[in-house]
């Protein structure tokens, strides 16, 4: 009997649509993947998205400028620092406010722990993607360590709003440089451990060798950013080539893959940790003691006009495009996520993979569905 | 058209899995009784013998479970469970507790009947097998003379159940896991099988009793190292543990066959997963590290059963520090790992021990072989690989791009103030 829509010569078979997500453990939140599977092949990738949208976007546009950062801790909400601190600059080079020299230490230091802090959870997770359920415990251990800092000098574990227009809120306690100094040498320890553990697993390797990869071009073209696009071999770093505050100061590395496979993402972040390990040393080393606000009055209003700044988060480039209409309030708040962006690269790197090839793409991308869906 | 063959299908293994739950069954009853007359008092003591063997596997269970929290705590800086009861040993008991008294769900598109048999066709075969597995040498419900056979025999049943459980759950997520149970299982089956038959053969005998006897001097561990590997590797498969738990892959397919069943339905699963798990680890303590025996004499039952359950517990252990330390493999990986490795080598293994009875060489031939034979997939798969990370890893090094530091200018308001 013949089937419509199928021909004699061809096999009775339909390929399966399987639904990943929203509620799925290993799509990191409420990200949700449509696959069409042939057997154990990916033959088709549908991303949908927008589960975690809150509108923060629209909603800038109702707040002041100062309550606008609380609303940038919410979008990568793993990395909050240095969201604050991409709409911070955006609005400081709209009102031309200059930040003091401290405040812009204490700024990178906080951006580089948090930029640990958010590998660390990525090394850990993605891990527990592939099924090792060990690297994610060494993790978290580091990453509290951090929160701990944070808390000691914020206030606040994740939520800071301590990233203020025109510097920071305040000065940090008094014991905040010996204490982060050994805090880096514990995590720097907690590092190394994942890395025994897990970069040259001989099953690891086999599972991420040659998986998801990605040439440079395409990478490119699809937008990809950050530690993702690094591991294609392309040696593109805000910090670098556009920098901001005071990474003119500090020497650092930007580590690149050659492969673009999702081994080359994961060992690109797993060498960053050591790089911002670093970055946060130079900085206690160079910092001084001086005001951490500027002493200008009026940084409520800034003057008509637009302004389109972007900084090195930990997933990628992130961009703030901000249109001020003269009043106290943003006119538009646009913001370029990392994560979204980098989402465009799932389907070109997935496409013909396995299902648990799969779930080790999106893992390797490492999104936050926060940012994603704003 | 195709709703008929697919039912058809499903009839046909609830057929096959419910014969051989039967023949299990008959098997143990002629086991108990004489094989002439199946008696009310045989029937009796088959039933108070199989609520006592419940129990204490019931007992094993738990504290497996138990021991698997605390060590994966202890091996991954935590502490484990602390609260219920001393060192937290009453954990298990509360989880199982709970478990019983959740609600039982069915989907509302699976089949209920096979949904709920499932479960039942997966306990019954790993739990059958205790009957024949000693725990001293008069420590056993019956030595039967094929009791290597039907360890295998009762094992490869459970591959049924997981499949049914997949298809009748009426879930996607189930239907991949369940087919990826029976593909992996069924391989692995094959390595097992070949090394039973190996150590069967230096035994010459398929008795568990006979082959614990038969190392009285020497565990086969020492003879057959990779006898004993590749029965680990295989055990690991068939049970379903990392870094081969690729049917109920938590981050894949969410619990794979298992994925829709809850409450007691779903305790019986897992029941039934550290049943087998510790059965790996009784048949391995049997077939390769002596059993209850020791070189120096016979042991008092107390102390030789004592002695046998801390060698499962051992090699129970190390599945679990396996756990703790290795991702998961992908389902064509194991694929060729088990047909293109483990079974090729399992070959070997009974060739080179068969070459060895055979032409009677001294025992001290098989080791020097088995260890050959062992080097070989070492040496070339795994090692390659990872010297080839190690060189791309310095490779990133080569390649990174240094950002130098420039000078920091002098501060000129601070100077003056």
């Amino acid at each position: 009997m013949q089937r419509p829509g199928t021909t004699e010569q061809q096999h009775d078979t339909v390929d399966m649509m399987l639904n990943m997500g929203p509620q799925h453990p290993a799509t990191h939140g409420v990200f949700r993947m449509v696959l069409t599977l042939d057997g154990e092949r990916v033959v088709e990738v549908v991303p949908h998205i927008g589960y975690l949208h809150r509108g923060s976007e629209k909603l800038c546009e109702t707040e002041s400028y100062a309550q606008v950062v609380t609303l940038f801790d919410r979008l990568d909400y793993v990395a909050n620092l240095n969201n604050e601190l991409a709409f911070c600059r955006a609005a400081e080079r709209l009102m031309d406010v200059d930040v003091p020299e401290r405040a812009q230490y204490i700024r990178v230091a906080l951006c580089e722990l948090n930029r640990l802090a958010s590998h660390l959870l990525f090394l850990g997770t993605y891990a527990i993607d592939l099924g090792a359920m060990t690297p994610i415990m060494y993790g978290f251990r580091e990453r509290e360590r951090i929160q701990n800092l944070f808390e000691s000098v914020t206030g606040a574990r994740m939520m800071h709003n301590f990233i203020r227009i025109g510097g920071v809120k305040e000065d940090v306690p008094a014991d905040f440089v010996p204490r982060t100094r050994a805090v880096l040498e514990d995590v720097r320890k907690g590092v190394d451990e994942i890395d025994r553990l897990l970069t040259f697993n001989e099953v690891f390797l086999a599972r991420t060798k040659g998986v998801g990869v990605i040439d440079a071009a395409t990478a490119i073209s699809c937008g990809l950013t950050g530690p993702s696009l690094r591991g294609s071999g392309v040696a593109y770093d805000v910090r670098k080539d556009d920098p901001y505050e005071i990474y003119r100061y500090l020497g650092f590395e930007v580590p690149v893959g050659a492969a673009g496979d999702c081994w080359d993402r994961y060992y690109v972040r797993l060498l960053e940790c050591y790089q911002s390990i670093d970055l946060v040393v130079q900085c206690l080393d160079q910092m001084e003691p001086g005001p951490t606000m500027t002493q200008r009055r009026r940084i409520a209003r800034p003057p008509k006009g637009e302004v389109y700044v972007h900084c090195e988060n930990p997933r990628g480039d992130m961009g703030v495009f901000l249109v001020s209409d003269g009043t106290d309030k943003p006119y538009r708040v646009k913001v370029r996520p990392p994560s979204f962006c980098n989402l465009v690269a799932l389907r070109p790197m997935m496409r013909g993979e396995y299902i648990a090839d799969a779930v080790a793409i999106l893992g390797s991308i490492d999104i936050v569905l926060g940012e994603v869906d704003r | 058209m195709r709703r008929r063959a697919g039912q058809a299908v499903v009839l046909g293994i609830v057929v096959a899995g419910l014969l051989g739950i039967l023949g299990a069954l008959v098997v143990t009853a002629q086991a108990l009784g004489t094989p002439e007359v199946v008696t009310l008092e045989v029937f009796l003591l088959l039933a108070a013998l199989l609520v006592v063997l419940f129990t204490l596997l019931t007992v094993v269970v738990l504290t497996l479970v138990w021991l698997e929290r605390k060590q994966l705590g202890r091996m991954q800086s935590r502490v484990g469970p602390t609260r219920v009861g001393p060192f937290g040993l009453l954990q298990p008991v509360a989880d199982a507790l709970k478990l019983v008294f959740k609600e039982d769900v069915a989907p509302g598109t699976s089949s209920k009947l096979l949904f709920f048999a499932a479960p039942i066709l997966v306990f019954v075969p790993g739990f059958v097998v205790w009957l024949t597995i000693p725990f001293a040498r008069d420590v056993v419900v019956r030595d039967l003379d094929m009791g290597l056979f039907f360890f295998i025999a009762m094992s490869v049943v459970g591959i049924v159940g997981l499949l049914l459980a997949g298809w009748s759950s009426g879930s996607k997520y189930a239907v991949l896991g369940g087919i990826r149970a029976a593909a992996q299982l069924i391989s692995y089956e094959i390595p097992i099988i070949m090394i039973v038959l190996t150590v069967a053969m230096m035994a010459d005998s398929m008795s568990f009793v006979a082959v614990v006897e038969a190392q009285r001097t020497v565990p086969y561990i020492a003879v057959q190292p990779l006898g004993f590997i590749v029965f680990f590797l295989a055990g690991l498969a068939e049970v379903g543990r990392t870094p081969f738990d690729i049917y109920p892959a938590e981050s894949e397919v969410v619990g794979g066959p298992f994925v829709e069943y809850s409450g007691a339905h779903w305790a019986i699963f897992f029941l039934a997963e550290y049943v087998n798990t510790f059965a790996i680890g009784a048949v391995g303590a049997l077939l390769f590290l002596g059993g209850w025996s020791w070189p120096f004499g016979d042991l008092p039952t107390a102390a030789a059963v004592a002695l046998f359950l801390g060698k499962s517990y051992l090699i129970v252990t190390a599945i679990f520090w396996v756990r703790a330390t290795y991702p998961r493999l992908r389902i064509d990986q194991l694929m060729s790992l088990g047909w293109k490795l483990l079974i090729p080598l399992s070959f070997a293994v009974v060739v080179t021990t068969a070459v060895q009875l055979f032409y009677d060489w001294p025992l001290w031939t098989l080791p020097v072989m088995s260890l050959a034979l062992l080097a070989v997939p070492v040496v070339m798969q795994l090692r390659m690989g990872r010297r080839r990370a190690l060189a791309d890893a310095r490779r990133f090094a080569e390649r990174a791009v240094v950002v130098e530091a420039q000078p920091r200018p002098q501060r000129a308001q601070e100077s003056g103030a």
